[in-house]
């Protein structure tokens, strides 16, 4: 029973990377990059749910299109000044372009947020008891778990049947090319990055829904975590990131519960290191040979 | 001819920074050597203010500590200037976000405002970094609640207000004792902060001797501080009765709400970073219903000193002031009678008040809000932790 309750921790638990892991693979497969600013765009999302239920008296719903408005809107922007300008340079450059514009991301927020820590109201309540009382899984795990199985399914078929996924996966094969067959790998670039934080808004409220502190940091170890579950699931991969993202989770509170809760993120990376030894693309990455 | 004019204004504008650099550091220089030799001449200008200086995070995740004992030490000077006495403060508080590397950049920017004593460091790591530069640099330094040994560690001119961490563990354990609190005894810290692995590891060493049974020492770091549902766990199962949680209140917040959704309802037992947790925006105070914490100070009691503080902090500050704002007033007031006691003039060095000080803290002894006839030992205080446990959203004392 407890081996079921530490199961269901870590899959809640991993349901929260999986769901940040998602907008990471996203715009690392089309885009080829790896936006570190993705968390802190969860971050921005979680405040702004946070503020319409909160200041505005909003429901729930209403608070998280909002802040899936908000967060496309920010992702569209950042897109717009930061990365485009250095679409010909080097991918080095536009990482350190991305961290930049995470570290903005959390100034802005200390700035307009202050920086004490403000309680998260979930935006599903309850839970269901099993086994009388034993066992307890939180709503808030179902939805995310829920919300992370639609949104790996309406991404596989966005990008495997809709005409803007199809452009998609032309410009992650390669952009010259695609622009040269009359695809506009600016918008689609753009489009991939509107997604990906629409994303980053759902997960934000997710996380905070689940671990109710939210402060201008919230995103950032979350954020790593997740990038390292895309890594495991195989970067580029949509089911990957899910896959990933659940069994870090997994991973992180078994070793925790049965192996030392002072090791537990030393074993998570080290099983990591070995599956990237063993398969150095993920779990689920297809390896692609590069032709010269 | 474009690029040429370009490369001509580029070229102008970085003659005219540098001369700007070069400028200012000058005069800077100058100002300080000035300050320094008018220190010992004349010294009726000053009108005997002291410049009284300490860092604190006034933003970031711990900043209801920083802004509290600002605000608090605030109130002591405005008192004491009020009266109009001989001794006077002028009293400056640096940001430090709660970052070693950002308390020593915050400490120096006081050195060149000219402070003279220092109210060290809020938080435990910040102050750790500060001390060795007010110990390197001769300033004395009275932290109000920066709680680590290793702060007054062999210095001699480091002092604390609050009770050290071992006293803090060692305290805790005797409390759970005397009172029969619990028998068997979980314990959740943070490995990676000298706070909570240094109250844990004195925690540990009483309870062994008081006979108290530590059924489960888990622990989290930064990384991992969201997820608590394993540590929880093996509390529970262990048949745990009661949880002492020597953390910062934020952790704490969350791990109250993750026992509540798990059913696991033992006694909850705290340390002085968990005061705050009723103050968190949007927190459901009835999680921290009969919380209990080791605090010396009780914004309720009933004496006159304490009434007409706690007065004064809800009228300028909005708020019910904690243990923090009160560490920080017992700081300016401590300073005070020091001062006072060894005669100390504000036209000193820091140097000199620092030896001064040194003199006069070991002899002194003092009464304020956090405690009476407090004493110092090494910069280590004496006195009497208060049990306090949250009932209807208030701390009582126990």
């Amino acid at each position: 029973m407890t081996f079921l309750s530490y199961l269901i921790s870590g899959i809640s638990l991993g349901s929260v990377y999986a769901i940040i892991a998602l907008g990471y693979t996203m715009v690392y497969g089309i885009a080829k990059m790896l936006n570190f600013a993705h968390g802190d765009v969860i971050m921005v999302g979680a405040y702004i749910s946070f503020c319409a239920t909160s200041y505005l008296g909003l429901s729930p719903l209403v608070s998280v299109v909002l802040a899936i408005l908000v967060c496309t809107v920010l992702g569209i922007v950042i897109e717009r000044l930061a990365y485009k300008p250095l679409r010909q340079a080097p991918a080095l450059a536009v990482l350190i372009t991305a961290i930049g514009v995470s570290y903005f991301l959390q100034n802005a927020a200390l700035l307009i947020w202050k920086s004490d820590p403000k309680t998260f109201s979930a935006v599903a309540g309850g839970s269901i008891k099993l086994f009388g009382g034993e066992l307890t899984i939180s709503a808030v795990t179902i939805v995310t778990v829920v919300s992370c199985i639609v949104i790996m399914v309406g991404l596989t078929l966005f990008t495997g049947h809709t005409k803007m996924g199809t452009a998609m996966r032309a410009v992650s094969e390669d952009k010259g090319a695609a622009q040269l067959m009359g695809i506009n790998v600016n918008t689609t670039i753009s489009v991939t990055f509107a997604i990906g934080s629409g994303l980053a808004a759902i997960a934000g409220v997710l996380l905070c829904s689940a671990y109710p502190t939210l402060m201008p940091t919230t995103g950032s170890m979350p954020g790593i975590k997740a990038f390292t579950a895309a890594v495991f699931g195989g970067i580029g991969s949509i089911p990957g990131a899910m896959l990933g993202g659940i069994l870090l989770g997994v991973i992180e509170i078994f070793s925790k519960a049965y192996i030392s809760t002072q090791l537990s993120d030393a074993i998570v990376f080290a099983v990591l290191i070995v599956v990237l030894l063993v398969k150095p693309d993920g779990l689920l990455g297809k390896h692609v040979s590069e032709k010269v | 001819m474009r690029k040429a004019l370009s490369m001509l204004l580029a070229a102008a504008m970085c003659t005219s920074l540098l001369a700007g650099c070069g400028g200012s550091s000058d005069t800077g220089a100058a100002d300080n050597t000035a300050d320094s030799a008018a220190d010992g001449a004349s010294t009726s200008a000053a009108g005997g203010v002291f410049k009284l200086g300490g860092t604190g995070p006034l933003t970031g995740a711990a900043a209801i500590y920083g802004n509290a004992a600002k605000n608090g030490a605030q109130i002591a000077v405005d008192e004491i200037n009020a009266e109009g006495g001989a001794i006077q403060f002028e009293l400056k508080y640096e940001d430090d976000e709660h970052d070693a590397e950002k308390a020593v950049n915050a400490y120096n920017a006081l050195k060149d405002w000219g402070m003279q004593i220092s109210l060290g460091s809020v938080t435990s790591k910040p102050c750790e970094a500060t001390a060795a530069e007010t110990f390197a640099d001769r300033i004395f330094a009275l932290t109000p609640s920066a709680s680590s040994v290793a702060v007054t560690a062999d210095k001699d001119n480091m002092y604390q207000m609050c009770f050290a961490d071992p006293n803090q563990g060692t305290a805790s354990a005797q409390y759970i004792a005397d009172q029969k609190l619990g028998s068997k005894i979980a314990v959740i810290y943070k490995n990676d902060d000298v706070y909570s692995s240094g109250i844990y590891e004195k925690f540990k060493a009483e309870a062994d001797a008081k006979g108290l049974e530590i059924v489960s020492a888990t622990t989290f770091t930064d990384a991992s501080a969201n997820d608590f549902s394993v540590q929880l766990g093996e509390a529970k199962s262990a048949g745990a009765d009661l949880l002492f949680l020597p953390m910062y209140y934020q952790p704490a917040s969350l791990i109250l709400k993750q026992a509540h959704d798990m059913g696991y309802a033992p006694k909850f037992f705290g340390v002085d970073g968990m005061d705050g947790i009723l103050t968190l925006e949007g927190f459901d105070t009835s999680l921290a219903e009969g919380v209990m914490l080791l605090t010396p100070f009780n914004a309720d009691a009933e004496d006159e000193k304490t009434k007409s503080f706690v007065e004064k902090y809800k009228s300028q500050f909005g708020d019910v002031p904690n243990q923090f704002a009160a560490d920080a007033y017992d700081c300016v007031y401590a300073y005070k009678a020091a001062l006072e006691q060894a005669g100390c003039t504000a036209d000193m060095s820091a140097e000199e008040l620092c030896d001064k000080l040194i003199e006069a803290f070991s002899s002194l002894t003092f009464d304020g809000l956090t405690g009476e006839t407090m004493t110092w030992t090494d910069g280590a205080v004496s006195k009497e932790p208060k049990g306090m446990m949250i009932q209807n959203g208030a701390y009582v004392g126990m």
